[in-house]
């Protein structure tokens, strides 16, 4: 094929620029910017000045955004040539992540806890056991692109909620990824650990983005186009592939249920959520879940939506696994931050409960759960960094025993989050379950929500197990010591704890808030 | 030549790579795999461009690319500073977080 230069050109200059519309871009675009700024910030700014600068502005930031996300509600378009759609479960989604980094945040920035400054390493690059490592477990130092990396991991996921297209949606999930990856490497205390985490979350979560890339591979060669409404449509067309139309499905959905950590391909969470340090953990419990399940939603709703009877039956057999493995699993463990991981294994199940139902009291269910959980499950960590010995957070559960005699206040709120994780009534736990069932039953799932229900009945047991031995056992006599200084994370734990009471008292607003978001559905 | 036996040829070097993650012990060689993996992904893209006869596929195999260099980045520090710990790259030798 010979290309003649002048036809070239004259292509060339047919082509108009995509509009964008950068108002209703808005929140993505005030993180993005405030990450970039945050890494300026960590080149030029001195090391005192960092340690302020830096969680103000990204605290800032986020409410900036969260600003512009309640400006912008109501908005119902696909945007940037079909790139990102901005419409009510996004901005929904978008919101609650906001809020959840915005608590994390918080976390990161807390230096009060003990003589150290804080729950990130003071400087990566130095390796544990070598001469410096053991003073800068004391140093009052940080490494402050903990912030930055937050913030851009923020903005991958508020990307990965807004995608309407696959393409965009594999960048958004490299772009909050590979911040995690590096920030589950940065605890100051057990930086084996730590390294460990991170080395496992990389390697796993790579292999499974590839696989992901694949299935849009796979999108693109059937549909002619990664659009998810485009696939939608060639979905119901017919004299398609098949094949690559199946075969890219059960790639994403690997991709993707990797992300939310549902059986059988949890298996990094436990060992991630353990090592990483424990706002970055919070941070990840809470967000990350949000953001798949945003990304998970949108892409079984709108691109395979027509496909919803070949696969519920796979969603039906994930959900199951999901919730077995996490509630059993979690009976045996040790640690606290363990056990927390695999419950939020099996949170991930309830949540794909409410999926199975495919309708809409499914997506108001989910979204409603995603915000329960996520204020209950960091709220959880971060009362979990309060207890501490002289080697930092005492995270194995034997060190809990007898604590709600020697600190009944703590011992009482983190027995109130785990209620609420079991999903007793009073709590969100309860209202959120109550309403991602509710939806299954009515979407003819019955048999899941039996299973759901056992496996409540079997994840209160390690729950209230916690509870006992806080509360009916003898306190240890080198016990570890509870934090009593009001700090940034008392901060966290109230809100989270406030939020986990409300909801469950008078959750309306709120379900209102996600069925407005959930009638008004998505857009293509 | 029938553009299909570039699927068959990309199909294969994924599962290559799929393999070589699954039983290599050598964390840079599990690295590398991945990539292969990636790589096998940036032809099935290019042929299926071909196939459809849209450009939609090389610009996306462009992004891939880029995606995979950010991820070389991170991947190579993160094994390099467990490298330095424990002399060693092996993720058999990284078993402190289990069960």
């Amino acid at each position: 094929m010979s290309a003649d230069p002048t036809l070239l050109l004259a292509q060339a200059q047919k082509i108009t620029p995509p509009s964008i519309e950068y108002s209703s871009l808005s929140p993505l675009l005030i993180v993005f910017a405030v990450a970039l700024i945050g890494v300026l910030v960590d080149a030029f700014a001195t090391r005192g000045a960092r340690r302020v600068i830096q969680p103000i502005l990204a605290g800032g930031g986020f409410i900036a955004a969260l600003v512009a996300v309640a400006v912008l509600h109501g908005r119902h378009a696909v945007l940037a040539s079909g790139a990102v759609a901005i419409d009510a479960p996004t901005l929904f989604m978008q919101g609650t992540i906001l809020v959840f980094a915005l608590l994390s945040v918080l976390l990161v920035a807390e230096r009060q806890l003990d003589s150290s400054g804080g729950a990130i390493v003071a400087s990566a690059a130095i390796t544990p056991g070598s001469k410096g490592s053991t003073a800068q477990q004391t140093s009052a130092d940080m490494q402050t692109e903990a912030y930055p990396l937050m913030v851009f991991s923020v903005t991958g996921m508020m990307l990965f909620v807004a995608s309407n297209n696959l393409l965009v949606m594999f960048v958004a999930l490299e772009i909050l990824s590979l911040p995690l990856y590096l920030l589950a490497g940065l605890a100051r205390r057990r930086r084996l650990l730590s390294q460990e985490a991170a080395m496992k979350y990389f390697l796993l979560g790579a292999f499974s983005s590839a696989f992901f890339l694949y299935g849009v591979a796979f999108a693109y060669g059937f549909a002619g186009s990664v659009e998810l409404g485009k696939v939608a449509d060639a979905v119901g067309a017919v004299g398609k592939n098949d094949t690559y139309l199946y075969l890219s499905l059960a790639l994403l959905a690997v991709g993707l249920f990797f992300k939310i950590g549902a059986a059988p391909f949890h298996s990094w969470t436990p060992d991630v959520y353990q090592g990483a340090p424990t706002p970055v953990t919070a941070f990840m419990a809470a967000g990350t879940k949000v953001a798949a399940f945003g990304a998970l939603l949108r892409v079984f709703y709108v691109a395979f939506g027509g496909l919803r009877w070949d696969w519920r039956p796979v969603l039906w057999i994930v959900a199951i696994l999901t919730m077995v493995v996490g509630a059993v699993l979690a009976l045996t463990q040790r640690d606290i931050k363990r056990m927390l991981a695999y419950s939020a294994v099996a949170h991930a199940g309830f949540l794909l409960v409410g999926l199975a139902g495919t309708n809409t009291d499914g997506l108001r269910g989910s979204m409603f759960y995603l915000v329960t959980y996520g204020f209950t499950t960091i709220a959880a960590f971060a009362a979990v960094s309060l207890v501490r010995t002289s080697d930092g957070e005492a995270s194995d559960l034997s060190q809990w025993r007898g604590l709600g005699r020697t600190s009944p206040l703590l011992a009482g709120t983190f027995s109130f989050l785990l209620l609420a994780l079991a999903g007793i009534p009073l709590t969100s736990g309860f209202t959120g379950k109550f309403a991602v069932f509710q939806a299954a039953i009515e979407g003819d799932a019955t048999p899941l929500v039996i299973v759901a229900l056992v496996c409540s009945a079997i994840a209160a047991f390690f729950y209230v197990r916690v509870i006992v031995l806080m509360f009916f056992s003898e306190p240890l006599a080198e016990g570890p010591v509870v934090v009593t200084r009001p700090t940034l994370t008392f901060g966290t734990v109230g809100i989270g704890t406030a939020a986990t009471l409300v909801l469950g008292v008078a959750p309306q607003p709120l379900l209102d808030l996600a069925n407005t978001a959930a009638t008004s559905g998505f857009v293509r | 030549m029938n553009p299909a036996n570039y699927l068959i040829l990309s199909a294969l070097l994924f599962t290559i790579g799929t393999v070589g993650v699954l039983v290599r012990r050598n964390a840079i060689v599990v690295f590398m795999s991945i990539e292969l993996m990636l790589n096998a992904v940036n032809l099935t893209l290019v042929t299926f461009s071909r196939i459809n006869g849209t450009l939609d596929g090389q610009i996306m195999a462009f992004f891939v690319m880029v995606v995979a260099a950010a991820e070389v980045v991170i991947g190579l520090a993160i094994i390099l500073s467990i490298f330095r710990t424990r002399r060693s790259a092996s993720v058999d030798d990284v078993n402190l977080l289990k069960y």
